[in-house]
C-alpha cells in the first residue's frame, strides 16, 4: 500500500469513526441517579409499608390496593435500575444509541422507588396523582403548542405568557356577561391572538428584535390586566368576574375504566380540546400542505421563497394562530380551574410552557409530553405534601425548575431549533 | 419557449445595477451570460425570476408579455432556476423539497407522497441521477444536492433553466457531468441560461455568449472566441491570464507539519493525521473541494483550533499550542478565507485596517497611544504599493469592493518580516483584474524566499500558483503532486481517489 492510498483508506475509516464524546450522557446519568436512589432509598431506607392506590371509592370497578414492604422495593427498584444502567453502557459501548423507552423505564423504576420510600407508612393516590398532572398541564400544554406552531414558522414566541394572561382575562370578562363558556373559550382565542398580532407586526414587518417584542408583551398584558382587573373588575365582581365553569362530561361506559377513564373520558370540554389539538397539530404539521409550507418558513425562508410561498404571510398567521391556542391555555385557568379571574394568574406558566418547546424539540408530541413532566413535578409536590414526605415542600417546589433547567440546558437530547427560528426574512 | 428580456433596468438607490439589458434565448439553446462578480448576472436573473421588480423593461415568453410579481409567478410560467446556493430545506427529505410550494394531497389534506416520490424516481431515471426520494437533503453531497435542485425545477415543467454560477461548489468530474446534464435538457427542447465567470466552461457548451460589464450588455461572442478575448470583453481592458512566474528555488524546508489532527467543536474529526512540508521559497497549494478539512487545517496552523493533536514546527520551533499572536509574532501571515468575516474590520477605515495585528507595541503604539502620524503615512505608502482603490485612508473598509478589500488584507499581512505565508481563498469573488495583482503579489512573496501555503477550490488557481499540490479529501491528505500535474488527475483527487503511482512520487 503506497503512502498515497493509506491516506485515502484512512478518509474513509473517518467517515465511519464514531463521534467523540456522543452518547455518554445517558449511561453517565442513569449512574449519578442509581448511585443517589441507594444512598437515599437504600442506606438511608424507611421502615413500613407503601400502599398504592389505583382507583377512588367512587368507580364502579375497583383494583386492588398495592401494599409493597418499604425497604425491600426500594432494594429490587434500585437493582433494577443498576441492571438499566449496565445494559446503557453496553449500549453506547457498542456504539448504539440508548432508546428513549429504556429511558423512560428507567425514569419510572426511580420514581416507583422514590415513591414507595416518600409514601413509607402512607397511602398513595396514584389516579389522583395522575389526575392532577392533567389539570396542572393543560395550561402548560396550549401554550407549548402555541410555542411550537410560531417557532416552527420562525417567530420565537416569549410571549406566551402575555398570550395566555390576556386569554385567562378576557374569558373571565365575556363568560361573565355572557354567562357562557364557550363564549368565553372564543374570546380567549381572540385575546390570545390579538396579542400575537402585535408581536407578529412587529417581528414580521418592521424586524424588530422578537425576544424583545415578547418579553415586552408580556410585561404589557401582565399590566394592563392587573389595571382592568383592579379598576373594572373589583368594581363589579359579581357581573364581570363570576364565570360558569365548565362541567364534567362523562362518556358512558369508557369513564369506568379504571385509571384511564377519568383520564381520558370525565374530563371538561377543555381537556378533550387539548387532547384533540395535540393529535391535530402534530397530524397537521407532519403531515399536510400546511404544515410543510410552516416548516419550510420556518427552516429556509429563502428556500421558500423561490418557491413561491409566502414567507412573512405564513408566518404572520401561523404567530395568529399560535396566539390564539395559547388564550385557550390561559382560558383553562378562569374556566377550568380556579373560576375566577386573578391578578398575574398564569404565574410563569407562560415560560414553563416554552421551556417545554425547547424541551421538546419543537415537535408537538414531545412538547406535549415535556408539559406532562412539569405538570407532574408540579404536583408530586402537593400530592407528597400531604401524605407527609421526609423532604422539605420547598425542595419539592424547586424540582419542575430544576427539571427545567437540565432540559433546556441539553442533558436531554440535543436540540436542534428550526434554523431559522427567531431570524427575521429581509428578500 | 423562447424566453426575450427587453430593455430591462434595474436600480438600487443611484446604483444601476441593470441598465437596458437585452437577451434572447431560444428553446434548445445554451446562452451563457458572461461577466465579473458584480456586474449585474444575478440580479438581472432575480428579475426574470420574480424576485425583483425591474423598473423599466419587459420578460417575453413565446412574445407574450409577462408580469411577475414574485417568483411563484415565474415558476408557473415556465421559468426554473438552478441557485447558487441552493435552495433547499436541509432537514427535508428530496421528495418534500421538490413537492414544496406545489404540493398534491389526497383526503383530508395529506400530502401524497407517494406520487411525488414516483415522480422524482421518473425524472431521475430519464437523466440518470440515482435519487433516492427518501434521503434526507442535508445527508447528501453538493453534487447530488444540485441535482435536487434540477428535479425541483423540471417537475414544475420548466421550459426555461436559469443555472446560477452552478460549478463554483462542484468538483471537476462533478462539473464534467453537470456540463453533459446541460446537453441532455438542451436536446430535450429546454432554453437555457448558463450565468458563469469561468471561460473553460463557457466554451465548452455555450451555443451563444452574452457579456456583461458594469450593468450593461457589452457585447456578444461566439464560442469558439479565445480565453484572451472573452477575459478582455469581462474586463474591458487586456488581461494576462498566464502568470510569469520563473521556476521555484526551493531552499530549506521551513514548515514541516506531522501528523496533524484537528476535532471540531461537535467533536467530528475534521483534519486527520496529516503531515507536509513546506520549502522557503515554494508554494504549495492544498486543493479539493469546500469543505474538506482545508479551513480547519489553516485555523490550527494560525492557532485559532482547540483540539489540536501532533506538530506543526517553523524554522525548528513549535508553533503548537501557542496563541495567534505568538504565531504572528513568530512571522506568519495569513489570509482568513472569509475576508468580511474574519480579515477585516468593515467599520474600520483602511488605515486602522492596516495595523489591526500590530496594536501592542512599537511602532504603531507608545506608552498605550496610537501613533496616527505613523500611521498616516504607513498607510499612504500602502496605499500606492498595493494599488488600492480608495478615496483615502480614512475610508471605511466595508465601503470598498471585494478587490480593494483584498488588497488591504495582503498589504497588512505582507509589510512585515515573514516566514511564512498562508493565503486562503486569496481570490474568492475577485475580478480578473485583482486576481492577476493578487497572484503577482503571492508569487512576489515567493520569489523572495517565503514558504507559501495556498489554499484554493479553483484549479485554475492551483495549478498557476503551485509548486507542488496537496490535495486534501475528507480531512485527509490524498497526495501531494507536482505542481504541473494534469487537471484530470487532480479532479479525481479530490474525489478521493490516489494519484496514480508515477504521480504520487513527490
Amino acid at each position: 500500500m503506497t503512502t498515497v492510498e493509506q491516506a485515502h483508506a484512512a478518509a474513509h475509516a473517518l467517515t465511519r469513526r464514531p463521534v467523540a464524546g456522543k452518547g455518554w450522557k445517558a449511561p453517565i446519568a442513569f449512574g449519578v441517579v442509581t448511585l443517589l436512589s441507594l444512598i437515599l432509598f437504600v442506606v438511608f431506607a424507611r421502615p413500613g409499608t407503601s400502599e398504592f392506590r389505583l382507583t377512588a371509592g367512587r368507580t364502579l370497578i375497583q383494583l386492588p390496593v398495592i401494599a409493597v414492604p418499604t425497604t425491600l422495593s426500594c432494594v429490587i427498584l434500585t437493582g433494577l435500575m443498576a441492571v438499566i444502567t449496565v445494559i446503557a453502557v453496553m449500549l453506547v459501548r457498542a456504539n448504539r444509541r440508548v432508546p428513549l423507552w429504556l429511558v423512560a423505564i428507567f425514569a419510572f423504576l426511580f420514581l416507583a422507588a422514590f415513591l414507595a420510600w416518600a409514601g413509607a407508612g402512607a397511602s398513595i393516590p396514584v389516579y389522583g396523582l395522575l389526575l392532577g398532572t392533567v389539570a396542572l398541564s393543560a395550561p402548560l400544554i396550549f401554550g407549548a403548542l402555541g410555542g411550537v406552531i410560531s417557532e416552527r414558522s420562525g417567530v420565537v414566541n416569549i410571549a406566551i405568557e402575555g398570550q395566555m394572561l390576556a386569554g385567562a382575562f378576557v374569558s373571565a370578562m365575556i363568560a361573565s356577561i355572557t354567562q357562557s363558556p364557550y363564549l368565553g373559550l372564543i374570546g380567549a382565542m381572540v385575546a390570545g391572538m390579538l396579542v400575537s398580532f402585535v408581536l407578529a407586526a412587529f417581528a414580521i414587518k418592521y424586524v424588530v428584535d422578537q425576544i424583545i417584542v415578547g418579553v415586552v408583551l408580556n410585561v404589557l398584558v401582565t399590566g394592563l390586566t392587573s389595571f382592568l382587573y383592579s379598576t373594572v373588575m373589583t368594581a363589579n365582581p359579581q357581573m364581570l368576574n363570576s364565570p360558569p365553569r365548565f362541567q364534567r362530561i362523562e362518556i358512558p361506559v369508557l369513564s369506568e375504566i379504571p385509571i384511564i377513564g377519568p383520564l381520558f373520558f370525565q374530563q371538561t370540554i377543555i381537556i378533550y380540546l387539548m387532547y384533540v389539538a395535540v393529535a391535530v397539530v402534530w397530524y397537521a404539521l407532519f403531515r399536510t400542505r400546511w404544515g410543510l409550507r410552516v416548516r419550510a418558513v420556518g427552516e429556509h425562508p429563502q428556500a421558500a421563497d423561490t418557491v413561491g410561498i409566502k414567507v412573512g404571510l405564513t408566518r404572520f398567521w401561523n404567530v395568529s394562530l399560535a396566539g390564539a391556542v395559547a388564550g385557550l391555555g390561559g382560558a383553562y385557568f378562569t374556566l377550568g380551574s380556579v373560576g375566577s379571574f386573578q391578578k398575574d394568574m398564569t404565574a410563569g406558566a407562560g415560560f414553563i410552557a416554552l421551556a417545554a418547546v425547547i424541551f421538546g424539540q419543537w415537535d408537538p408530541i414531545k412538547a406535549t409530553l415535556a408539559a406532562l413532566l412539569f405538570g407532574f413535578a408540579t404536583n408530586l409536590q402537593n400530592v407528597i405534601g400531604i401524605i407527609g414526605s421526609p423532604v422539605p415542600s420547598e425542595f419539592m417546589l424547586m424540582l419542575p425548575y430544576v427539571v427545567t433547567i437540565l432540559a433546556v440546558a441539553g442533558f436531554v437530547g440535543k436540540s436542534r431549533p428550526p434554523a431559522a427560528d427567531g431570524k427575521p426574512y429581509i428578500k | 419557449m423562447k424566453l426575450e428580456l427587453r430593455g430591462i433596468t434595474k436600480r438600487f438607490g443611484s446604483l444601476v445595477a441593470n441598465d437596458h439589458i437585452n437577451l434572447t434565448v431560444e428553446p434548445g439553446e445554451i446562452h451563457c451570460l458572461l461577466g465579473e462578480n458584480g456586474a449585474g448576472k444575478s440580479t438581472l436573473m432575480n428579475v426574470l425570476y420574480g424576485l425583483y421588480q425591474a423598473e423599466e423593461g419587459e420578460i417575453l415568453l413565446d412574445d407574450e408579455v409577462q408580469h411577475f410579481q414574485g417568483p411563484g409567478d415565474a415558476m408557473a410560467a415556465g421559468i426554473g432556476m438552478v441557485h447558487q446556493h441552493f435552495m433547499l430545506i436541509p432537514v427535508f427529505t428530496v421528495a418534500e423539497n421538490v413537492m414544496l410550494g406545489h404540493e398534491e394531497t389526497t383526503v383530508g389534506g395529506r400530502l401524497n407522497m407517494a406520487a411525488t416520490r414516483d415522480k422524482v424516481r421518473a425524472l431521475s431515471d430519464r437523466f440518470g441521477f440515482d435519487l433516492d426520494p427518501d434521503a434526507l437533503v442535508e445527508d447528501l453531497p453538493v453534487g447530488v444536492q444540485q441535482r435536487v435542485e434540477i428535479i425541483k425545477a423540471l417537475s414544475r415543467d420548466a421550459k426555461v433553466l436559469v443555472f446560477d454560477e452552478p460549478t463554483a461548489v462542484l468538483t471537476p468530474q462533478e462539473t464534467d457531468e453537470l456540463m453533459l446534464i446541460m446537453k441532455q435538457l438542451k436536446e430535450a427542447g429546454t432554453a437555457i441560461v448558463f450565468i458563469t465567470h469561468k471561460l473553460r466552461e463557457v466554451r465548452e457548451v455555450a451555443d451563444r455568449i452574452t457579456v456583461i460589464r458594469l450593468g450593461k450588455v457589452v457585447g456578444e461572442a461566439s464560442p469558439t472566441a479565445s480565453n484572451e478575448e472573452l477575459a478582455s470583453l469581462m474586463v474591458g481592458r487586456s488581461v494576462d491570464l498566464v502568470i510569469d512566474k520563473a521556476p521555484a528555488a526551493p531552499g530549506a524546508p521551513a514548515l514541516v507539519v506531522k501528523d496533524l489532527s484537528v476535532v471540531d467543536q461537535h467533536g467530528q474529526v475534521v483534519v486527520n493525521s496529516v503531515s507536509f512540508d513546506v520549502k522557503q521559497g515554494e508554494v504549495l497549494a492544498i486543493a479539493g473541494v469546500q469543505g474538506n478539512g482545508q479551513t480547519e487545517l489553516t485555523e490550527a496552523i494560525i492557532g485559532l483550533q482547540d483540539r489540536v493533536t501532533g506538530e506543526i514546527t517553523l524554522d525548528g520551533k513549535s508553533l503548537r499550542k501557542l496563541s495567534v499572536n505568538k504565531v504572528l509574532d513568530a512571522g506568519v501571515g495569513f489570509v482568513p478565507e472569509d475576508r468580511n468575516e474574519d480579515g477585516l474590520v468593515g467599520a474600520f477605515t483602511v488605515a486602522e485596517n492596516l495595523m489591526l495585528d500590530r496594536s501592542d507595541g512599537a511602532p504603531f503604539v507608545k506608552a498605550g497611544g496610537l501613533q496616527l502620524k505613523y500611521l498616516a503615512e504607513f498607510a499612504k505608502k500602502k496605499l500606492t504599493e498595493f494599488d488600492i482603490r480608495a478615496q483615502g485612508i480614512t475610508t471605511q473598509v466595508g465601503r470598498l469592493s471585494g478587490g480593494n478589500q483584498q488588497k488591504v488584507v495582503l498589504a497588512r499581512e505582507l509589510s512585515r518580516k515573514l516566514r511564512l505565508f498562508v493565503a486562503a481563498q486569496p481570490t474568492r469573488g475577485l475580478d480578473v483584474g485583482s486576481i492577476e495583482f493578487v497572484h503577482s503579489q503571492i508569487v512576489a512573496a515567493r520569489d523572495a524566499g517565503v514558504p507559501v501555503i495556498v489554499v484554493s477550490t479553483e484549479l485554475d488557481e492551483v495549478t498557476a500558483l503551485a509548486d507542488r499540490i496537496a490535495v486534501m479529501y475528507r480531512g485527509g491528505i490524498v497526495g501531494i503532486v507536482p505542481g504541473d500535474t494534469s487537471r484530470d488527475i487532480l479532479g479525481l483527487m479530490m474525489a478521493g481517489e490516489p494519484a496514480p503511482e508515477t504521480g504520487a512520487a513527490a
